[in-house]
Order: C-alpha cells, then sequence, then structure tokens
C-alpha cells in the first residue's frame, strides 16, 4: 500500500472541508470560527508541503513558512478586536457584530 | 512501505477525528484542544512527508503560540456558551450541501489530474531530499538568499500584526497610579518642599 499524493491531497480536501462546515455550523461563535479558518490554513499548509515533497521543489515549505506566519497574525488580531468587542458589548455573538453597523 | 502507510492513515485518522470535534465541541476549551491534538497529528504528516523542519516549527508556531493565544481568550473571556448554540443546527442542511459539493470538486479533481510532462524543467528551488543537506539546512540556504525579500515583509507583517494587538487591546484606566519617572524628576524641590520657621513652643 503506497500513499501517493493523492492521499495527502483528498485528506487536506477532507479538512478544508471541515473548516467551512464549521463556519456553517458556529455561526454565532467567534473563536470557534477563527478555529476553522485555522482548520483550512492547515489544509492549504498541507496542499503546499506534499506538493513540495512529490516535486521535488523547496518553494512549497517556503510559502508554508508564510502562510504560518499570516495565520499566526491573524489569530492576533482577530483575538484581539474580540477581546475589545466584548469590553464593549459583553458578548460575542455574530448578530451584535452587526450593530457596528450604525 | 507499510510502516509508512500505517503512520499516514494514524495520523491522518487522528486529524480527521479531531477537526471534526473542533467544530462539534460544545465546550471552546475543548475546541482548542482538539486543535492542539490535530497540529500534532498534522506535524506528524509533515515529517513523514520529509519537511522536518515545517513539522517541528507548526508545533511551535500553532501549539505553542497560536492554540494558546486562543486558550487565554477563551478562558478570559466570561461568555455565556451554551447561548450561542442555539439555533445552531439551522444552517447545517446548508453547510452539508456546500460542504458536500466543496468536497465532491475537489476529490473530482484530486483523483483525476496529473503532473505535466516537462514539470522536471520548471523546479523553482530544487530540492536534494536529504542526498546533499537536511531539510532544515536547505530551507535556510534559500529562505535567507532568494527569498529575503518575502522574509523581512513576513516579519514586518509580524511586527504589524503585534503593534495593532497591543494598541487595540491596551486601555487607560482611569484611577490607577502609575510611576511616572519623567514627572518624578522633574519635581524641583521649591514646588514641594516648605521650610517653615518654627518658633519654640507655637507649632505650625
Amino acid at each position: 500500500m503506497v500513499i501517493g499524493l493523492s492521499h495527502y491531497l483528498i485528506l487536506a480536501a477532507i479538512l478544508f472541508t471541515i473548516g467551512v462546515f464549521g463556519i456553517f455550523l458556529n455561526r454565532k461563535n467567534v473563536i470557534v470560527i477563527l478555529m476553522s479558518i485555522e482548520l483550512m490554513l492547515l489544509a492549504v499548509n498541507i496542499n503546499f508541503v506534499t506538493f513540495s515533497a512529490y516535486h521535488g521543489d523547496l518553494a512549497g515549505q517556503i510559502f508554508t513558512m508564510f502562510i504560518l506566519t499570516v495565520a499566526a497574525a491573524e489569530a492576533a488580531i482577530g483575538l484581539a478586536i474580540l477581546v475589545v468587542f466584548f469590553r464593549n458589548k459583553g458578548s460575542i455573538a455574530v448578530e451584535d457584530i452587526s450593530s457596528l453597523k450604525g | 512501505m507499510l510502516v509508512q502507510a500505517f503512520a499516514f492513515y494514524l495520523f491522518a485518522g487522528i486529524l480527521v477525528l479531531s477537526a471534526l470535534m473542533v467544530i462539534t465541541a460544545r465546550n471552546p476549551v475543548h475546541s482548542v484542544l482538539f486543535l492542539i491534538l490535530g497540529f500534532f497529528n498534522s506535524s506528524g504528516l509533515f515529517v513523514l512527508l520529509g519537511a522536518e523542519f515545517i513539522g517541528m516549527i507548526m508545533v511551535i508556531v500553532y501549539v505553542g503560540a497560536v492554540a494558546v493565544l486562543f486558550l487565554f481568550v477563551v478562558m478570559m473571556l466570561d461568555i455565556d456558551f451554551a447561548n450561542l448554540r442555539q439555533g445552531a443546527m439551522q444552517y447545517v442542511p446548508v453547510g452539508i450541501i456546500i460542504g458536500g459539493i466543496l468536497l465532491f470538486e475537489l476529490v473530482a479533481l484530486y483523483t483525476s489530474w496529473h503532473f505535466a510532462p516537462d514539470i522536471a524543467g520548471n523546479l523553482d528551488v530544487p530540492d536534494s531530499g536529504f542526498a546533499e543537506v537536511t531539510n532544515t539546512e536547505a530551507l535556510g540556504l534559500v529562505l535567507y538568499t532568494k527569498y529575503v525579500a518575502a522574509f523581512q515583509l513576513a516579519g514586518l507583517i509580524l511586527f504589524v500584526a503585534m503593534v495593532g494587538a497591543i494598541v487595540l487591546t491596551h486601555r487607560v484606566r482611569p484611577g490607577v497610579r502609575r510611576q511616572k519617572v519623567s514627572v518624578q524628576q522633574a519635581r524641583s524641590p521649591d514646588d514641594v518642599l516648605e521650610i517653615v520657621k518654627v518658633a519654640p513652643k507655637t507649632g505650625v
């Protein structure tokens, strides 16, 4: 049983779908939505590293590191916004955030 | 080969299961813990693929920084999570339809494609695959030379994110007595000190 490129790609596809589905399932909870986004980024990382390994090209792994950077920055900023919002409204429900429209 | 297949299915299976638990767990603390489990297993997959540096960096950045940040925020905010789950099932059919279509399309694409015949001539950074240098050394050799601009830009992104997070969450609380060294140093004895000549037996 040889593990080929397709195995990893399908695993990444399943992970990405779980991430998308998580956004639908936890529509009200911003924290879990952010975690779903992390799952989707992880799926993209798996794709990058898989192609990098099977293609014999290191560029994919370099880009994985940049995705990691952006994911860390996004998590930090997203959670900071969440903390500020919770301080002002006392809740993190997504429908309350629409009141920012004025 | 059999060991490799076994390791792949072990890591992939736990990864998918923990990802499912992340989105279905009732308590977000459990979600974060399952996210950490998933990141550990994806790190195992990266090591299996020969990308050992990415695997280790995954554990350090995601488990050590991002997941702990999530854990901090989940535990710090006093949130009624039961309330947040109300009406969550309402969107499940739409989610299943869209997720099913997405998964079907991705799997159909991934099972039917193949590399272009002249792909070997299109390598950006050829990887010797541990023949000459280790994975970490090969990445370092190219990250600080060919991709140095992108590397600096990544550092800038992190810096902006750090400044942004501090600016957003920092608040000046009234009534807190903070030490202001400049004010302390600028005090002159004439402003704060009064020397009174007190005659004997009179008091001030």
